[in-house]
């Protein structure tokens, strides 16, 4: 049987060979995201982000044991840790804190290497959860540090984003990071046992307020994202204000009121129209980006290469520009 | 071309609360550039199978200070095998006496390393246990 086939029957060998393929962006891993499409677009996908150590993986195991308790939904987890820019390592110990979710075969918990996304979050990250979506998953959680590209990177992948934060990192405004409203839908203080825990709050309500709620646009390296005019529905009920709630991760407390709020949100989406806005932009961005890889490796192909050193060799000696070589290699090509 | 990374398992189970050891192989293995997965401690080898066939590895790490290897190898690589994962290779660090050690190579294991073997011929002897069987 084709593994594509195994996966789709819930074998969670043929998940995990699968998961790889597509993380190595090998053939098979492409001829299986092809095949596996249609059966994705139903699942919650839930970005959980935020500095290291503020306990994010503590909050996606109680995600994980609320949504197994109180929903009975299937659930995976994809928590991204950075590799090592020197050795292209890594240690991925976001499981360490997730014991209380194994043999449970409805929770499938993976982990990967950020590798060569530089700062972003790596184009496989994006299709590996396609493959959960295919495989059924009701919720995919997916953990990352957050920093720079990586947490707009997120934001844009997830249906529902959490940031979260903590007490005693540092609570004047300054120290939350600039951005962090465009990201998140829902604001968490975890480690709401900390002293300080007012201080944090006050903070984060204070950047909330200053805020203009918008719509968000999602800008990305010059790619071309098309959002579209808010429908009826939306012009009645036109914004998510982020809130802000406090959970104690390690002790389960909150955790009913976050999840709540997250579903309130799904509601929001799914009611407003922006959960299609965001298929859509993120549909967009992985066929645009498709799109300019493929046209460029088969545009080389075609080019000798006698022709592409010659060229660069001419935009060295500032012969040529390299704005003109362009243009001239594009019209001399027949289309 | 992408290069494959080695993906490597590593858990400590039984009931003892060291995992020194473990994380000092962990980061060995990291500075090789291969991605450790890391689990920590007390794992019963349920847990280690599972996560194994969730993490798609090609090795797992496991630590035993406890003596229980004789009854927590066979254990793991039965569910190994159970999960179709019997290629995956299984290392063993920790104070294992001589004669177990031929026992335990002889049900499968890849490896056997006390506390004497340098970080460097762990990470060696996997890359190659790992290459031969690719
Ligand atoms: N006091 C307190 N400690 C917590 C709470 N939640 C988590 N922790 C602790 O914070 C530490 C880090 O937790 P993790 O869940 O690993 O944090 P993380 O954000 O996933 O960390 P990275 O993945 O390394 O960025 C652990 O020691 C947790 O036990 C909490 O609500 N209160
Ligand atoms: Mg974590």
């Amino acid at each position: 049987m084709k593994l594509s086939q195994a996966l789709l029957n819930q074998n969670r060998l043929a998940l995990s060979r699968i998961l790889t393929q597509v993380e190595n962006n090998s053939e098979s891993g492409r001829s299986a995201l092809n095949e596996l499409f249609p059966h994705t677009g139903k699942a919650h996908l839930i970005g959980i982000t935020g500095a290291p150590g503020t306990g994010k993986s503590t909050l996606v195991n109680q995600l994980a044991l609320y949504y197994r308790k109180e929903k009975d939904y299937r659930i995976a987890i994809l928590a991204v840790d950075p590799s090592s820019p020197f050795t292209g390592g890594a240690v991925l110990g976001d499981r360490v804190r997730m014991r209380d979710l194994s043999g449970d075969p409805n929770i499938f918990i993976r982990s990967m290497a950020s590798r060569g996304s530089l700062g972003g979050l790596a184009q496989s990250t994006v299709a590996m959860v396609q493959v959960f979506d295919a495989a059924k998953f009701d919720v995919i959680l997916i953990e990352t540090v957050g920093a720079g590209q990586a947490e707009v990177d997120i934001a844009k992948l997830a249906h529902t984003t959490l940031v979260v934060e903590a007490p005693g990192l540092g609570d004047d405004i300054q120290a939350i990071k600039a951005g962090i409203m465009e990201i998140a839908d829902i604001l968490v203080i975890n480690k709401a046992d900390r002293p300080g825990v007012e201080n944090t709050e006050r903070a984060l309500k204070g950047m909330l307020e200053l805020a203009h709620p918008t719509r968000r646009v999602f800008q990305h390296h010059g790619q071309r994202m098309v959002v579209e005019a808010p429908s009826k529905a939306e012009e009645q009920n036109p914004i998510w204000i982020p809130e802000v709630k406090r959970t104690i991760a390690k002790d389960g407390e909150g955790i009913n009121e976050l999840c709540e709020t997250i579903e309130r949100h799904l509601t929001f989406l799914r009611e407003g129209g922006e959960w299609v806005t965001r298929e859509r932009t993120q549909l967009q961005s992985t066929f645009d980006s498709l799109l300019r890889e493929n046209l460029f490796t088969r545009f080389l192909d075609e080019l000798s290469p006698d022709a592409y050193e010659k060229t660069l060799s001419k935009i060295m000696k500032r012969e040529e520009s390299p704005w003109g070589a362009v243009e001239k290699i594009l019209n001399g090509r027949k289309v | 071309m992408v290069e494959r990374k080695i993906r490597v398992l590593v858990a400590k189970p039984g009931l003892d609360g060291h995992d020194r050891g473990a994380k000092v192989v962990a980061r060995a293995l990291r500075d090789a550039g291969m991605e450790v997965i890391y689990t920590g401690l007390r794992q019963t080898p349920e847990m280690i199978a599972e996560a194994a066939l969730q993490e798609d590895v090609d090795v797992i790490g496991i630590s035993i200070l406890s003596g229980a290897h004789m009854a927590l190898v066979p254990r793991i690589l039965e569910l190994m095998k159970a999960n179709g994962q019997d290629d995956v290779l299984l290392f063993l660090g920790g104070i294992i006496p001589e004669d177990d050690i031929s026992q335990l190579k002889e049900m499968g294991v890849s490896g056997v390393y006390g506390p004497g073997a340098s970080t460097e011929d762990i990470v060696t002897q996997i890359r190659a246990d790992v290459l031969e069987r690719a």
